[in-house]
């Protein structure tokens, strides 16, 4: 058998979920309260049918007027009023309610104007909204039945792509009425507003899908200027992009203890108590995204741009400028009464309008004031994704109620998707509360291990170098004395080493004097004995010269020869 | 109304005024067929003498039908003498029908 045909409703999520849209020339049913969004769901699938692939398309309206299903569609950028009944036909199928009812009656004319308009426009697309009015007049289950079976053959004939709206106002009651409904269609969507702590959540979830997967999970929704939107997880399967290139996390010293800065498209966490000056060090890093001159979009939560700007003039982050020629785009929301999803959806407008590089979302955590828990979550997630998909260089803020970073695990759960995740926390210590920096995890990057102070001046927030006492940090003053007390023994070294050297030098130069004046002495004793030596041949020339002339004298025969000395004196 | 006991008697009504009727069918349905039946037996007891019917078939002037507002079959509409008025169904409860078009009422005040 061929695999089921499908066509693409254009709504965000839902295609994703129900693995790639209605099933084509099938019949969908939407159930749910009043409100939960069933019409515009249907709505929206003809805009997009007739925008995106130019396939006509016929609304049948049950229970509000046509002009009031145009009037409702116009809140949102359809351009619907624009929309010729070639493209898109509107019948009004509000039985008048002075009409008298006399006996049965049943809709093989209603379905035989339809298949006029079907041949004249070329239709492709048809939805009955409010099909629980109709069977309500006809106030016979036989009736209803048969009227059921009528629209189905008349489906299966017209080769058309149905979608069935129909109120459901408890469960229980759903089994008994829309039993039939639920059988003749292929694809069964259910629809749910449901109340969380203030905020009211509208969801969806396929709870029948002939001959196809789906995602069977609960899926919430949101109604932006686009229509609905579903927040499907996305694909199961992560298909981002993971680049190498590295971008500074705001200052050098941060970048160096991630070993080069974050990734690119990465989303980094920075969680810390009130006042751990998360926010300096995430309007540092738009700031130098900024100076690279990449788009940027800087999201806070409850907190004023023009405040949050000012604010960090005073350390010396300079944001206005960037604001003011574009770069930079601010975004200040209150969170109160709004729910995640509709945060969510602002900001993946912000997103597409800006189409930033680097985004900041001060605090991230804010989106969670209102609504529940579970819903912020998946929010958070999605936002995170949505950011990788697009490949933004994402840096969030989180609030921790706790000074251990762990805590911040129970609140958004955002840690675990994190690539990055800075802890900020205050040390107290001898009176003081110093700003500790903690780098706890960084996918892919030999990171620093080490508690680094931050230190915030009007140049900037910066790291200082570390010095540790007895297994711990110093930071703040203790970190100054200790600095202090190493800079004075350095300098007493030096001053230490100064006098040994120029002891060493005297000591030298008496040695090699000492050795100069023995030289001095050696060069008088060797010259002395020359000089004896030399008077001691004198003397013996002259010895021999006095004999010869005392012979003469004595007229005796001169020696001729020194050696007969010895004759001489035997002759004597 | 309750005040009077109504009259079944509605034959007796003299009416010179000309009722306009228009009967929306899909032709060979049984309802449509039950409803043609219902409605000329109406006639012939309730308006011997002045009445106009029309009769169309949705699926030979579906367009027509549309642009008249027609909704489900069969579908009856008086369109003289005002008020206008609706009736929808096979036109089998002739007393509803009666009262809709103004004929019982009619013969119940004289």
């Amino acid at each position: 058998m061929r695999p089921l045909a499908k066509l693409a409703t254009g709504i965000e999520g839902f295609d994703a979920l129900s693995h790639g849209g209605l099933p084509r020339q099938r019949t969908s049913l939407l159930i749910g309260g009043p409100g939960a969004g069933k019409t515009v769901f249907a709505l929206q699938c003809l805009v997009n049918a007739v925008r995106r692939s130019r396939a006509p398309g016929i609304f049948v309206a049950f229970e509000e007027s046509p002009g009031q299903i145009v009037a409702n569609g116009a809140t949102f950028d359809w351009g619907l009023a624009k929309l010729s009944p070639r493209q898109l036909f509107f019948m009004d199928a509000n039985l008048s309610p002075t009409a008298v009812k006399a006996g049965d009656f049943d809709l093989a004319g209603m379905l035989a104007m339809l298949t006029a308009k079907k041949k004249e426009i070329g239709a492709q697309w048809i939805v009955f909204d409010g099909a629980d009015v109709l069977l309500t007049l006809l106030q016979d289950p036989v009736a209803e039945m048969r009227e059921i079976y009528r629209i189905r053959d008349w489906l299966a004939q017209n080769a058309l792509t149905a979608i069935i709206t129909a109120k459901l106002e408890d469960r229980t009651s759903e089994a008994v009425h829309y039993g039939f409904l639920q059988f003749m269609a292929d694809c069964v969507v259910r629809f749910e507003r449901r109340q969380e702590d203030r905020v009211s959540t509208p969801s969806l979830q396929i709870t029948k899908y002939r001959g196809s997967g789906y995602a069977a999970a609960e899926f919430p929704m949101s109604f932006g200027p686009s229509g609905i939107e579903v927040g499907a997880a996305g694909p199961v399967e992560i298909v981002h992009g993971a680049s190498s290139e590295r971008v500074t996390a705001g200052f050098k010293r941060l970048d160096s203890m991630l070993g080069g800065g974050v990734f690119r498209g990465s989303s980094t966490l920075i969680t810390g108590v009130p006042g751990t000056s998360k926010t300096t060090l995430a309007g540092k890093f738009a700031e130098s995204a900024c100076r690279r001159g990449e788009r940027t979009l800087f999201v806070s939560f409850d907190e004023g741009a023009e405040q949050i700007a000012r604010n960090l003039t005073s350390v010396g982050i300079e944001l206005k400028a960037h604001v003011k020629s574009g770069l930079l785009r601010m975004y200040s929301a209150r969170t109160e009464g709004l729910s995640a999803e509709e945060h969510l959806l602002k900001l993946r407008s912000l997103i597409r309008e800006h189409q930033p590089r680097c985004m900041v979302i001060d605090p991230l955590t804010a989106i969670a004031k209102a609504g529940s828990l579970g819903a912020a979550r998946t929010v958070a997630n999605r936002l995170i994704y949505t950011t990788k998909d697009a490949g933004i260089t994402l840096l969030v803020t989180a609030l921790s109620e706790a000074e251990d970073p762990r805590a911040e695990a129970t609140d958004l759960q955002v840690s675990t998707i994190a690539d990055t995740w800075i802890h900020l926390s205050y040390l107290v210590r001898s009176g003081e509360r110093n700003r500790a920096l903690t780098i706890i995890k960084s996918r892919g990057t030999a990171h620093s291990n080490q508690v680094r102070e931050l230190v915030l001046s009007r140049s900037g927030p910066t790291l200082t170098d570390v010095y540790s006492a007895g297994g711990e940090v110093l930071m703040g003053t203790l970190r100054w004395e200790k600095e202090a007390e190493d800079s004075a023994r350095k300098t007493r070294h030096r001053a230490e080493f100064d006098q040994k050297r120029r002891e060493l030098q005297f000591a030298e130069a008496s040695t090699s004097a000492g050795i100069k004046a023995l030289e001095l002495d050696l060069q008088r004793q060797r010259a002395e004995l020359a000089l004896y030596s030399g008077q001691d041949e004198v003397s013996s020339v002259s010895s021999t010269a006095r004999e010869n002339e005392l012979r003469k004298r004595r007229s005796a025969d001169a020696a001729d020869q020194p050696a007969r000395k010895s004759g001489n004196g035997a002759a004597k | 109304m309750s005040r009077r006991p109504p009259k079944r008697k509605a034959s007796g009504a003299r009416t010179t005024t000309v009722v306009v009727l228009r009967l929306y069918i899909v032709g060979g349905a049984p309802n449509s067929v039950q409803a043609v039946a219902n409605l000329e037996a109406i006639c012939r007891e309730h308006l011997p003498d002045g009445h106009r019917l029309e009769v169309v078939d949705v699926l030979e002037h579906p367009q027509r039908a549309m642009a008249e507002g027609v909704l489900v079959t069969p579908s009856l509409s008086k369109l003289s003498p005002l008020p206008a008025a609706n009736v929808v169904g096979n036109l089998s409860d002739r007393d509803k029908v009666l009262l809709a078009l103004g004929i019982k009422r009619a013969a119940a005040t004289r």
